[in-house]
């Protein structure tokens, strides 16, 4: 049985952290956060997002693929070639531990769309790229894109994320921004493209939580011409926040007025033009409220979100020392990195830590 | 005579608790029971309902109405019901004429649908003490959002119908049913935060109050409607369909026609009302668009306007074609839903289940794209909270509650609506019997009704983990099958129990 | 206030038209559909063609059409005037219940259809010409009448006030209308009869300057519910 065939719902942890001045550090810390809510992970997937780690090839969309065999390989690198100029192509490095076996072909792509064919879709660059990730994903047999944005990447892996991290060299990488996950599925048939975080372009999203309202979400996602393949609650979270800020030009800000919509009592008492935004926001796109419980780390070209479901049902701590925001489950694993935090805090319920990277460092444009 | 002899359906039992008061014959509307001279009481059942008028005001509880034991010869094929329907047309020659619901035996799938609860991997929530949102907001949803020099969003919506939760009293139109009854819905929406609905009678100048909880329907026949009744109301409902009826127009028998009736209808006393099955100027969908946009231009754009349809078997293509009209709501009409008098045939095999509607013009709105241009609202038979959570995890918006309103009222679905002389005072007009109908205690009991199912649907939310109304909109997740085939759960979208 | 359509597309025109003056005249007039509907307090003279549903919902004030009209003019109008200088398309005047509609022209199919009335408010049709099949169907109320100018046969259709249950219709004609639904009563009528109709059509003389001789003259009949065969004969309680 592959993923996606069922529904699947999962308990998790979750850690980030970001350099506002968009320094770049290395992947070890992460992995060393992320080791410490090991009992949160049940060994059946982990996975990290590292934004700013491709500089030198930062305004080509970054591919990273999994293949289950040569033939899959071939033809979706034939499907590249027709749509795409392929500045570079290698195998992702890895390190071989008795941790983490039965590894598919793992594949990187530095990849341009063809100006003709870009120019006959008439679609704008990014959904250009967006249609032709969910065509190899929906379409072509045993390839999987789970990774594709710009100067960024995605690492997974059916494992402990603590060992996913090692095995991909995380500690290899530099880049100004890592979110990690570590996954506790309840039933899952062990599939790599599983793992989180889950990515479309250069939105990553790790989530810890079970949401009541997915199929809400999903029929209406699906509706703007998404395909929900995986059935887990981040593969959803990630396109609404794809189709509410890429396609609708919503702020992160108004994102989280939508996804974690305040209550109408609480909507109520605000200011008038404050609550006529708050209204308009939840009433014009209701079928993004997410209700249930979710923590989620957002990730995206320059920044980051965090966010709690309204009731807190959810834990989630956030650290700040100098230009560093750190994000976690547990404080534990935000101080086994950074003991000595300047502040502290559990966001409440329903408002967003939103952290941009300062203007003109460590983005791709 | 003789010929047409047809034994009463029901009989009276009075027990010797019996004072021979003469309460019974008072309340009875069909002369079933009968005071003779000598102070006994006597029985003409061959008028006699069920509607349990004498039974529920007989003082020493002394009367039961039972089936009657009279018998025919078995037959599987010819029912009884079918001799007595051919014996009355041969008599007759007329067309059968009923009342209130399809009562026959066809699948109700919302008993063939079962809701889901948390266990462990999410919470549940307690409504009790937990916010526990039911506000449901019907109306078409912008397509691209409009922002000020500086970036801040204009706040600009279509017109919007704001419910406290997602249940509407379906269209009723005085005439139909009493002005009492009329007063009961209009005041309990009004203090419910819910709306009612006038029904194609036109609007008495008496309710013109609760206009803000009103909408005002436009049928085919136009009965009331003029610039100061669009205006008015909250919405506009433009009828071109009802489940009891679909193809057939709206007939109020001329028995009903009397005084203000004729003068909200501007018809004459005592002639049938008669509003055909079409709109005489929408033979055609561009035509649907031509009048939604003339009530929308008459009434200034301010009113969101609703196309409500029966659930036929073409009912997704339809549903597309009115989502793009112009209509921001869709009002979705299945086969059980009541009338105040449908022709029997009709009534009773012309149409679908709206479970089955509902969730295919859910998905096809979706698939073409057009969902949020739209809302639905789903009606025919929604007899419980219950009811209202399957139809909004299949893709309602909200549900119109007729029939069950008027249950509230006192209705006991004896199903005589057409005879107009409803017993206890709502499918009626004549002033002795409306005044059965007390609205103070009629407008309670709505919200009584109400609020207990919104308690109850909290429950269920509750249980699921869903805080808020519009994420279980559509969440077919949180419904399972049981019993069904694999093609009705397929046009359900929905999984079978255990899966 | 004039107002040129071909500068306008139709809801531009007709907010111009909600927001504009008591008086408008609107020029170059190609399809514009809804003018003037709702409207209660204006004269609004139209040159060249609208579109459907011209004065629907009218609560008063006054339409002029100069040419022809389309489909649906007077949908469910409730008062005031529509003077139409050409001819009309389908659907009439339908369910007005009030206010009058002069044609100088023809009107097309289901004209009058659905026209009700209570006491004082009773809406008037008047057609210079002739009118297509479906005459006064469901008619409850109001009057209608079908002048026949230059026509040598029956003025309307077929199947002239089925399901008519109120009202009126009247047809200047030399032949009796046929085929007539056993709901329809049909009478030839007398001079006296025909006073009662005569303030309309001076109305109508008047807004087409015609000479009351041309209208009066030849015969008329009237065509009322046959209160003798109801419809509710057709049904059985069941």
């Amino acid at each position: 049985m592959r993923e996606g065939s069922f529904r699947n719902l999962s308990g998790c942890a979750v850690s980030a952290m970001i350099s506002k001045e968009g320094r770049r550090f290395s992947g070890a810390d992460i992995i060393r956060s992320i080791r410490v809510m090991h009992d949160r992970s049940n060994g059946l997937g982990g996975g990290f997002a590292a934004y700013g780690i491709y500089p030198e090839y930062q305004d080509y969309y970054a591919f990273h693929v999994f293949y289950d065999n040569m033939a899959a390989r071939r033809e979706c690198e034939a499907f590249l070639e027709r749509h795409f100029d392929i500045i570079n192509l290698s195998k992702i490095p890895t390190r071989k531990i008795p941790q983490i076996t039965d590894e598919p072909l793992i594949w990187r792509y530095f990849v341009a769309p063809l100006p003709t064919k870009l120019a006959e879709s008439q679609l704008d660059e990014r959904e250009f790229v967006a249609r032709c990730v969910f065509r190899i994903n929906v379409q072509l047999d045993g390839c999987y894109v789970f990774s594709s944005g710009k100067n960024m990447g995605v690492f997974k892996a059916v494992g402990f994320p603590e060992d996913v991290g090692v095995f991909y060299r995380l500690d290899e990488y530099e880049g100004y921004a890592f979110t990690a996950h570590g996954r506790y599925p309840t039933n899952t048939p062990g599939w790599w493209g599983g793992a989180h975080p889950f990515a479309l372009l250069d939105y990553s999203v790790v989530h810890n939580g079970e949401i009541s309202s997915y199929d809400a979400n999903r029929r209406s996602m699906e509706m703007h011409g998404y395909r929900c393949t995986l059935q887990t609650d981040t593969e959803v979270i990630t396109y609404m926040i794809d189709y509410l800020n890429r396609k609708k030009g919503l702020t992160m800000e108004e994102i989280c007025s939508v996804i974690a919509a305040p209550f109408w009592d609480t909507i109520e008492r605000m200011e008038p033009a404050e609550r006529q935004r708050a209204e308009y926001l939840r009433n014009a796109f209701s079928s993004c409220l997410i209700t249930g419980p979710f923590s989620i780390i957002v990730g995206f070209e320059g920044g980051m979100l965090a966010l709690n479901d309204r009731l807190k049902l959810r834990s989630m701590v956030v650290g700040e020392k100098d230009d560093m925001v750190y994000i976690a489950s547990e404080e534990a694993a935000i101080r086994a990195i950074q003991p000595e935090l300047e502040r502290l805090y559990a966001p409440k319920g329903g408002e967003g830590v939103l952290i941009q990277v300062k203007e003109g460092a460590g983005q791709c444009r | 005579m003789s010929i047409d002899f047809q034994y009463p359906e029901f009989e009276v039992e009075r027990s010797e608790d019996c004072v021979y008061c003469g309460r019974c014959v008072k309340e009875c509307p069909n002369g079933v029971h009968i005071l003779t001279e000598d102070k006994k009481l006597r029985t003409r059942p061959q008028g006699c309902v069920a509607c349990h008028r004498c039974a529920a005001f007989c003082p020493t509880g002394a009367i039961q109405i039972v089936r009657s034991r009279h018998a025919s010869r078995a037959n599987a094929n010819w029912s009884e019901q079918a001799v007595t329907e051919i014996t009355k047309q041969a008599a007759t020659g007329g067309v059968l004429l009923s009342s209130m619901g399809n009562p026959e035996n066809y699948p109700v799938y919302f008993d063939r649908i079962l809701i889901n609860a948390s266990q462990v991997t999410n919470p549940s929530i307690d409504p009790l003490r937990e916010p526990m949102e039911t506000r449901t907001f019907l109306g078409a949803k912008p397509d691209t959002i409009h922002r000020d020099a500086n970036g801040n969003i204009l706040p600009q919506l279509p017109p919007q119908l704001s419910l406290s939760t997602p249940i509407l009293f379906s269209a009723m139109s005085y005439g139909s049913i009493s002005y009492n009854a009329h007063a009961s819905l209009a005041r309990a929406a009004e203090a419910l935060g819910i709306f009612y609905n006038t029904g194609e009678g036109g609007l008495h100048e008496h309710f013109y109050q609760y206009g803000p909880n009103t909408i005002v329907q436009v049928a085919s026949g136009r009965f009331g409607v003029h610039k100061a009744y669009l205006n008015s109301g909250a919405a506009i409902e433009i009828k071109m369909g009802q489940g009891a009826k679909p193809g057939i127009g709206g007939h109020l028998p001329g028995a009903k026609i009397v005084g203000d009736v004729s003068r909200t209808r501007m018809v004459p006393e005592g002639t049938d009302a008669i509003s055909p099955a079409p709109h005489h100027d929408i033979y055609s969908i561009e035509d649907l668009r031509q009048l939604v946009y003339s009530l929308k231009e008459a009434t200034g754009y301010q009113k969101p306007v609703i196309v409500k349809v029966a659930a036929v078997h073409n009912i997704t293509a339809i549903a597309s074609g009115i989502a793009r009209s112009g209509a921001d709501i869709i009002a979705i009409d299945g086969f059980r839903g009541g009338t105040g008098a449908a022709p029997t045939r009709i009534r009773d095999h012309v149409g679908i289940p709206v479970e089955l509607a509902l969730a295919s013009v859910d998905q096809r709105l979706r698939d073409e794209g057009i969902r949020d241009r739209v809302s639905l609202i789903c009606s025919g038979s929604i007899r419980s909270s219950a009811d209202v959570v399957k139809a909004i995890a299949l893709g309602a918006d909200a549900v119109y509650i007729g029939t069950a309103a008027l249950i509230a009222l006192g209705c006991h679905l004896c199903r005589s609506c057409q005879t107009g002389r409803c017993a206890w005072g709502i499918a009626t007009q004549n002033p002795e019997l409306t005044r059965r109908l007390d609205p103070d205690e009629g407008y309670q009991r709505l919200v009584n009704l109400v609020t207990a199912w919104t308690h109850e649907i909290k429950e269920m939310m509750g249980g699921m983990g869903i805080n808020s109304i519009e994420a279980l909109r559509g969440n077919r997740l949180m419904l399972r099958g049981v019993g069904l085939t694999q093609k009705e759960l397929d046009i359900l979208g929905i999984r079978h129990a255990g899966e | 206030m004039m107002l040129d359509a071909a500068t306008l597309d139709w809801q531009a025109l007709n907010e111009a038209v909600r927001d504009g003056g008591r008086e408008i005249e609107i020029i170059h007039c190609t399809g514009e559909r809804f003018i003037g509907a709702g409207a209660s307090d204006k004269k609004i003279t139209i040159h060249g063609v609208p579109g459907n549903a011209l004065g629907a919902y009218l609560d008063g004030g006054e339409i002029i059409a100069r040419e022809n009209v389309q489909d649906a003019v007077g949908d469910t109008m409730n008062d005031g005037r529509i003077v139409v200088h050409g001819s009309a398309g389908d659907a009439l005047g339908y369910a007005m219940r009030g206010g009058r509609i002069f044609v100088r022209g023809d009107a097309g199919y289901r004209t009058g259809i659905h026209m009700k009335q209570y006491q004082e408010k009773r809406p008037v049709i008047v057609v210079g010409g002739r009118v297509g099949s479906f005459l006064g169907e469901y008619l409850a109320g109001g009057l209608i009448v079908v002048l026949g100018l230059g026509c040598t046969d029956v003025p309307a259709g077929n199947f002239i006030g089925t399901g008519m249950h109120g009202g009126e219709i009247w047809l200047r004609s030399l032949k009796p209308p046929q085929h007539l639904p056993p709901q329809v009563h049909l009478e030839e009528a007398d001079e006296e009869m025909l006073a009662a109709i005569r303030p309309q059509l001076e109305e109508f003389s008047a807004c087409f300057d015609l000479p009351m001789s041309q209208l009066t003259e030849g015969r008329f009949y009237r065509l009322t519910p046959n209160a003798q065969n109801p419809y509710k004969r057709l049904y059985v309680q069941n």
